[in-house]
């Protein structure tokens, strides 16, 4: 290679480097609002709102009125969110190679690696402090260890290193009505454990439904899910474990006094329903590739939880109103 | 004598490209006025009754 060919190649990857560091934000604002995962975001705000009003219901500790209640709501949604941003920044490489997430806004181009991890900090930042300000500094540090245990522990550390991230990982999405539990009452009490322990016993099969049925994404991405690492049989039996005994978990809050009698019937009958749907899954051999019991079991699930806490904070209202 | 200012970054914004901007921009102004009226009315709620207790 001649000199003055050296000198042209110099050039251009000067050019081309600061092309990329020029690079024209194409990012519009919804795209930052799909970095908060909505999804996840509504579970978030709808388990930390049956927290908040459970803990009012049941300790009888009011700190906050309706409106700075709300306010200790949104931050709680916006720390989610915040979490999911962080989430998608570091795992864009993940998603690229993914059917399912391959349009999220990293991996399609819309917005920046930098911008992401901007957004995902301020965003975290700025719902802790809130937090900390508009209810007490317990509930902002819980709020600050469920974004760092998604964003640290879940998806840096065990996502992609062990098959059990989920179970571990299933822990930071528990944690939302524990927040609010202790942003209420300013303490945490065994009944906040209570609904912790109801997502976090529910996230594994939930999961693994959904990995049934996505594994080759999941094989392509490299990502050791379940059924990736030690097959569908596996996980099928694991599916049904879970579902056994996630129901006794959930008759928790009707066993401390602060489910009533309809949460009582109501969760007994829904657990037999999951249980009826895990072995389901169980027992399907899916000759036909469709997944169509995985598909049921998940859908199920989301409308599980959904049913479980709806009971919960309507009997909260009731008790409050009374 | 001075030189006209010909610096170029090599960068033109298209018409497309300057509505997201203009778009990202009227995004950030509203998250802002939302923070000044969240904290004003975190404020007004956190003293409560007692803001009205003050010698006239």
């Amino acid at each position: 290679m001649s000199t003055a060919d050296i000198e042209a190649r110099t050039e251009l990857q000067a050019l081309a480097g600061t092309a990329a560091e020029h690079r024209i934000s194409q990012a519009e604002p919804r795209d930052f609002f799909a970095l908060m995962k909505p999804g996840v975001m509504r579970l978030v705000v709808f388990t930390a709102l049956v927290g908040l009003v459970s803990a009012a219901a049941t300790s009888g500790t009011m700190l906050l009125d309706p409106v700075t209640g709300a306010i200790a709501l949104f931050c709680i949604a916006i720390g989610g969110g915040a979490s999911g941003a962080l989430n998608m920044w570091y795992e864009a490489d993940l998603d690229r190679m993914m059917k399912r997430t391959a349009n999220r806004p990293i991996p399609a181009g819309r917005v920046s690696s930098d911008e992401a991890l901007a957004f995902g900090l301020i965003m975290a930042v700025l719902s802790v402090m809130v937090l900390g300000l508009v209810s007490n500094w317990l509930a902002a540090g819980l709020l600050a260890f469920t974004i760092f245990f998604y964003a640290v522990v879940y998806t840096v550390w065990l996502k992609r290193s062990t098959q059990q991230n989920i179970v571990i990982g299933g822990a930071a999405g528990a944690l939302p009505p524990v927040v609010a539990w202790a942003a209420m009452t300013g303490s945490v009490g065994i009944e906040a454990f209570a609904l912790f322990f109801i997502i976090f016993m529910w996230t594994p099969p939930h999961f693994w439904a959904l990995a049934l049925f996505a594994s080759q994404d999941y094989a392509r991405a490299g990502i050791p899910m379940m059924p990736v690492v030690s097959g569908d049989a596996y996980t099928r039996k694991q599916i049904l474990i879970y579902a056994v005994l996630l129901a006794p978990v959930a008759m928790a809050p009707w066993l401390l006094g602060f489910g009533g009698l309809v949460y009582g019937i109501t969760t007994a009958a829904l657990s037999l329903g999951f249980i009826f749907y895990a072995i389901g899954v169980y027992r399907d051999k899916n000759l036909d590739n469709s997944n169509r019991a995985a598909k049921r079991l998940f859908a199920y699930s989301i409308l599980y939880l959904f049913a479980l806490f709806g009971v919960l904070l309507l009997e909260a209202v009731i008790r409050l109103a009374l | 004598m001075n030189e006209p200012n010909t610096v170029d970054d090599g960068l033109e914004l298209s018409p497309e490209d300057k509505k997201r901007r203009n778009r990202r921009s009227v995004a950030i102004a509203l998250g802002l006025i939302f923070l000044v009226a969240l904290f004003y009315i975190m404020t007004i709620f956190k003293f409560g009754p007692a803001l009205m207790n003050k010698p006239l």
